[in-house]
């Protein structure tokens, strides 16, 4: 029985023919279903829009947009923004990496408390921290009025917008950091200390340059941080390019001057993000071996442990504690006094509940579109899509806004301050960090599975239902609270395409505070760190605020 | 050999990946009922051709039928959950968010039938372990439920994917002849795909060597392992001897001794012998060679005893343990099991194809 060859006759003809190979070129061998792909299609050129009508609007009064540019006044902000970019970086790395190590490698007092309070200022929008900031120690803020001096030095300025970013975003460099302290085998430490390297020593040449990822990756963030902020450095009357390019958009309506600006900082954006996908790809460090890693041995801190914990307070209280106080300091008089209704604080929580929800529950579907296309069918089309899908990224807020503004003016009036646009943009712009978390889950979920799901009687879309939905919902729920938290905070996007008396708890903190407005504005912040604390800190858990 | 006493027919069936041809023009047949193996070492094209047989791939040519069903061809494309196929994965591939229970009924629709589901259960004897979450098992009990799944829709065909590889080697043998007395009371047919020239061999009624994507042999066990089609396939199976000889077309006479002659066989031959079919002693048949041990490795059940002959040629021969070797004895060496005859030509051809390995 069961010959094994003969039938020779009876070939049939090849298939591959009635395929075009030019089509399996570009879409690969496993073609994607074309409503999937049509859905990608969409999200890809969606979240390719701001950027790409930015473009236009450079390209298309290209002897202005150079003209602001190149002015010397450009030059200036340039210097200032970097020279701020550099020194947050470098006071968040400072701040991040000591704790980092206390935190997971020390036998210190309430290790996993002291984590989750240093990670938590990550909630406070630097708008916020930056008036809570001045009401603290500005002028006849609360400092000046307890020493009861006449004059403080000045905190507007570069020393402000400093200590406002530092303080509010050293947590990205934190939560990255202490997530490869967990994952460094501690036996090549016991190795290097065994080869007569004293404690000191064998940290620096054998923990830093395993954390170099992290450290490239947190620094990255924080800088991206700097260069896209609007709120804090607006606060503080510093001139950096978010606040050139919205004076210059507010005082003129001038496109072109703004938007060439926007471009010079979109192209800075992406000279970092080059710098370090550079700094990474030669840094990258790998476990060799097998085995698994045990875990550390706390090191044991002796007599430092009471400046260990000195340190950790001091930073939980100047970046948490007190920004928290005077919130509710200005909070309670703000009550006392009856200057805010409960029914306003409730209409605008609501907004940005409504706004934040919505983009989040848009964003996961997109994220999750690119991710399934870019992994399950991968071809040079999907991994165009998904790097489309990453542009906002590169983008800072106010100019997604201010491409946005121009595009609905000119190309859709009827979509112009409407809260469609507004998601629209929210979404666009955080539409790369669900992707992160939600493709990592999507990987984690093996094709087999799916596969074996399809042996097993059920159509692709049963499967997609009842197997793959239900593998992948951690992380789609982790990318959708990532863009919820930082969409109920954005600030800049808001203020130019929110309708015309749609306030949010951002705007609104925002038009009190440039008023000086503290009793006021402390109620809604307040309101705002109570929506944002609880993704966070979900986040937080699982290790994902930094995807 | 009726046409519905084959389970799976296999026809020209190729699979490019590029440039590259996984499966370069494959036949097979396969009986109703039978245990049958796909042998090959990785990269030849054997775990592509099972997933083009359930449809998880799609061939750029060939036919395939199950039973009476065309389920691929150049008009046809049967989905996979049209194919009616069990399927068993190399990590088996359980669903992690259902438990046990659930992952066995999976195949049987929204509302899985209960009774199925205990019976295949009971099946694999996991009958207790319905309610328990998939991760909480062991690597032989995920094994048994994700062959309890494949099995409880009952399949016309089980296919499985180097079902073994993932096992501790302790526990693989013990799992292989359960899995294979599971198979049997399921009266299932079953394909199955390794890499393991010992697995093939103890489980399989059939066995068929692939090589670059084709079935180099076909046959039994035994057949494929004492009478290799080509010195590719002797030397993929295990030590492999060749001593060189010449035939008249009734005997066969080479330094080793004679013996008759494979008709058709004519001139030069390459004679093919495993090392355990080489016997040494201090004395030995008339015809034996004298030889000299020149070295030996020990392991305990047995030893491989290195020889040089009078010619200067050198063989190994496979002994058990005791009595103990040495280098310098002066030994006979003869046949004592089978051998393989192949002309000397197509051993010189398929030595020089061995050194280029297909590649992915």
């Amino acid at each position: 029985m069961a010959p094994a060859t003969g039938d020779a006759a009876r070939l049939p003809g090849r298939l591959a023919t009635r395929r075009g190979s030019r089509v399996e070129a570009l879409l690969g061998d496993r073609r994607p279903p074309a409503a999937l792909l049509a859905a990608g299609v969409v999200v890809g050129l969606a979240a390719l829009l701001p950027a790409a009508y930015l473009l236009v609007l450079v390209v298309g009064d290209a002897a202005a947009a150079l003209d602001a540019a190149l002015s010397s006044r450009t030059a200036g902000v340039l210097a200032r923004t970097l020279a701020l970019t550099a020194a947050v970086t470098a006071g968040a790395i400072a701040i991040a990496l000591p704790l980092g190590w206390l935190t997971v490698r020390t036998d210190l007092p309430a290790r996993r408390l002291w984590a989750t309070l240093c990670t938590l200022p990550l909630v406070i929008p630097s708008y916020v921290g930056a008036y809570l900031l001045i009401a603290a120690l500005g002028p006849s803020g609360m400092l000046q009025d307890a020493l009861g001096v006449e004059r403080l030095p000045s905190i507007y300025g570069f020393a402000g917008a400093w200590l406002a970013l530092t303080l509010f975003t050293y947590p990205l460099v934190l939560i990255p950091v202490r997530a490869t302290l967990r994952r460094i085998d501690p036996q090549l430490e016991d190795a290097a200390r065994a080869m007569g390297r004293r404690p000191a020593a064998t940290f620096a040449s054998v923990v830093v340059p395993q954390l170099w990822p992290a450290l490239a990756a947190g620094g990255l963030l924080v800088a991206l941080y700097v260069l896209s902020d609007f709120g804090a450095v607006s606060i503080m009357r510093f001139d950096s390019f978010t606040r050139e390019i919205y004076t210059t958009y507010r005082s003129s309506f001038d496109r072109t001057g703004a938007a060439g600006l926007g471009a010079v900082l979109v192209v800075l954006m992406l000279a970092l993000l080059w710098v370090s996908s550079r700094i990474r790809g030669a840094r990258a460090v790998h476990r060799l071996g097998p085995g698994t890693i045990k875990p550390a041995t706390p090191y044991a801190l002796g007599r430092w442990r009471w400046p260990a914990i000195g340190l950790c307070g001091a930073v939980v209280t100047i970046s948490l504690v007190l920004p928290v106080g005077v919130l509710v300091y200005w909070a309670n008089k703000g009550i006392s006094s009856g200057s805010v209704s409960v029914a306003t604080v409730a209409a605008l929580g609501g907004n940005s509940l409504i706004v934040a929800a919505a983009a989040a529950a848009i964003g996961a579907v997109c994220a999750l579109v690119v991710a399934i296309l870019a992994g399950r069918f991968p071809s040079p089309v999907s991994r165009a899509l998904e790097r489309f899908s990453h542009a906002g990224y590169a983008l800072p807020g106010i100019v997604v806004a201010l491409a946005l503004v121009f595009f609905a003016t000119r190309a859709v009036p009827v979509l112009y301050q409407t809260l469609a646009m507004l998601v629209f943009a929210l979404t666009v712009h955080y539409l790369p960090l669900a992707t992160g978390p939600i493709g990592a889950s999507l990987a984690q979920v093996s094709p087999r599975v799916e596969e074996a799901a399809r042996v097993l009687g059920r159509t692709p879309l049963e499967v997609f239902r009842t197997i793959t939905v239900p593998l992948v919902r951690g992380g789609v729920l982790a990318g959708s609270a990532l863009i919820f938290l930082h969409a109920v905070k954005e600030l800049p996007a808001t203020l130019l395409l929110a309708p015309i008396g749609f306030e949010t708890l951002a705007t609104d903190i925002w038009n009190q505070t440039q008023f000086g407005f503290y009793e006021a504005s402390a109620i809604p912040a307040l309101v705002l760190l109570a929506i944002a604390a609880p993704p966070l800190y979900l986040l937080s858990e699982r290790g994902t605020v930094s995807a | 050999m009726s046409a519905d006493a084959i389970a799976l027919r296999l026809r020209g069936l190729e699979k490019r990946f590029g440039t590259v041809r996984a499966v370069a023009g494959l036949d097979l047949d396969i009986a109703a009922g039978s245990i049958c193996a796909l042998l090959g070492p990785s990269g030849c094209g054997k775990t592509t051709a099972l997933r083009l047989i359930a449809g998880l791939e799609r061939p750029d040519a060939g036919r395939i039928a199950i039973g009476d069903t065309v389920v691929c061809d150049a008009t046809t494309f049967v989905a996979p959950e049209r194919r009616r196929i069990g399927m068993v994965f190399q990590d088996y591939a359980l669903f992690p968010h259902l438990d046990v229970a659930a992952n066995v009924g999976y195949g049987l629709g929204r509302r899985p039938d209960r009774d199925r589901v205990a019976e295949a259960l009971a099946l694999v004897g996991l009958e207790h372990e319905g309610g328990r979450p998939v991760h909480q098992l062991s690597g032989g009990q995920q094994q048994r439920v994700a062959l309890a799944r494949a099995l409880a829709p009952t399949p016309e065909i089980v296919l499985l994917d180097e079902p073994f590889s993932n096992l501790d080697a302790g526990l693989r043998e013990r799992i292989r002849g359960e899995v294979v007395e599971i198979l049997r009371s399921a009266g299932v047919t079953a394909l199955f795909v390794t890499h393991d020239q010992a697995e093939a061999l103890s489980i399989a009624e059939r066995v068929a060597v692939v090589r670059a994507g084709t079935i180099e042999q076909v046959g039994t066990p035994e057949e494929i392992y004492s009478r290799p089609a080509s010195r590719w396939v002797a030397g993929f199976l295990g030590e492999i001897e060749v001593v060189p000889g010449t035939s008249d077309g009734r005997r066969i006479v080479c330094e080793l001794g004679s013996l008759a002659a494979e008709s058709g066989v004519d001139g030069d031959v390459d004679v093919m012998v495993r090392p355990e079919s080489v016997a040494i002693g201090l004395t030995g048949p008339q015809n034996a060679a004298e030889g000299e041990v020149t070295g030996r490795q020990f392991y305990g059940h047995d030893q491989l005893v290195e020889l040089r002959l009078a010619s200067g040629r050198t063989i190994r021969s496979r002994r058990l343990g005791f009595p103990a070797w040495h280098p310098g004895d002066r030994v006979r060496v003869w046949f004592d099991g089978p051998a393989d005859v192949i002309p000397r030509q197509a051993g010189v051809e398929h030595a020089a194809e061995r050194r280029r390995e297909p590649v992915g």
